[in-house]
């Protein structure tokens, strides 16, 4: 038994077993081939045997959700897309994972004013375990993200103490919490309201001509 | 051929249906009627020495000022242009067709401008029509398949127009 000595405590029990599944599972994370946009130029490049993702195990990129454990959300994602991402997300198989790779995905990024069409953040579609910033993120940071997923896989602890990582589906929900004489029931009244605010703050804030 | 000798043979093939000519441009232009426009693309694809096999592309421009300071100097009335651009490989020449309108349909928001389909003349037409209706909001009359090209089926507006609002929400997706 040469390749687990060491690596686990003496006493085999339940834990120990544990610490083996999560140490397997960490080892080989699968991720999905699923390039958006420019991003998934960066991925192909941690892919490849300059950055070799394939030192951290998870450099198998899986043709199909079935088989993949790690979503690398790699670009703008639109609204169009958004619903394909969540179906996609929904047909991976539990233990799933889910980097947002790009400031695209992380928050809209350079999308987030101007475009009609952009996902404000992949976060208000699907749970985002781990955010890499970047406009590419270099891949470097993109094995880093990979390296704090496998410490949250190692973290994991299933058997004794349930299932550990629930988070609720969407994480947030991409509004803003309002003082209450900002907010409504109803969005279109809520906002309104807020553009009011907006204007009379600018009118303050504006300097009068001498 | 140049572009002043290519209006001289448009004008002397449909001479009343020119608006408004341009040949000192860098793209030398002309403007029609949405009525006319069929007749003189078709008098450019087929008449002997033009040859324009080619549609380019089609373009939709939306001019309207938002910023009530700026109205005077804009030196535009609001209204929409659709531009179209031609090229020959044979003549290897270029041109360029444009065809004013109204933002909306009898000044009625919401009701979209029409002109007629080219794809008839250039099946080329097909998508590029599509995308104009998609963003900029036309009505290509006579169109075989007139469905949004970029943007999902249901979605409200065109985002190309100047007075476009965000949608706030999509699909329980926050918008803005």
């Amino acid at each position: 038994m040469g390749w687990v000595e060491g690596r686990f405590e003496e006493n085999f029990f339940v834990t120990t077993i544990e610490q083996g599944i999560a140490w397997a599972r960490e080892s080989s994370m699968w991720p999905m081939t699923f390039g958006l946009a420019c991003c998934a130029i960066e991925m192909m490049a941690v892919g490849g045997p300059r950055y070799d993702i394939d030192r951290f195990g998870a450099g198998a990129f899986r043709a199909t959700p079935r088989q993949a454990d790690l979503m690398v959300v790699a670009g703008t994602v639109n609204m169009k897309m958004a619903s394909r991402v969540r179906r996609l997300y929904n047909q991976m198989g539990d233990p799933k994972f889910v980097i947002a790779m790009g400031a695209c995905t992380c928050g809209g990024g350079p999308y987030y004013k101007y475009g009609y069409n952009v996902v404000k953040g992949v976060d208000l579609v699907v749970p985002v375990d781990v955010y890499v910033p970047g406009c590419p993120p270099r891949p470097e940071a993109l094995l880093e993200g990979l390296m704090r997923i496998q410490d949250k896989v190692r973290g994991m602890r299933y058997l004794t103490k349930g299932k550990a990582i629930d988070l609720p589906i969407p994480a947030r929900t991409g509004y803003v919490q309002l003082p209450p004489e900002l907010d409504d029931a109803d969005p279109v009244k809520a906002l309104e309201k807020q553009i009011a605010w907006a204007k009379l703050t600018k009118e303050k804030a504006t300097p009068t001509k001498a | 051929m140049t572009g002043a000798e290519i209006i001289a043979v448009l004008e002397t093939e449909c001479g009343s249906k020119i608006k408004s000519k341009s040949p000192e441009a860098i793209d030398p232009f002309v403007v029609v009627e949405p009525g006319d426009l069929l007749a003189v693309c078709g008098v450019l694809r087929d008449f002997p020495r033009l040859q324009f096999d080619m549609l380019n592309c089609i373009t939709g421009a939306d001019y309207l000022e938002l910023d009530p300071k700026k109205v005077a100097k804009a030196g535009f009335e609001p209204h929409m242009e659709v531009v179209y651009h031609f090229s020959s490989f044979d003549q290897k020449h270029r041109f360029v067709v444009k065809v004013m309108l109204p933002r909306w349909k009898d000044n009625q928001p919401g009701a979209l401008p029409e002109v007629p389909s080219l794809t008839t003349l250039f099946p080329a037409a097909d998508w590029l029509e599509r995308e104009v209706f998609d963003l900029s909001g036309v009505n290509f009359i006579g169109h075989p398949d007139l469905r949004r090209l970029l943007l999902a089926d249901d979605w409200v507006g065109h985002p190309l127009r100047k007075d476009y609002e965000f949608p706030l929400e999509y699909h329980g997706i926050r918008g803005r």
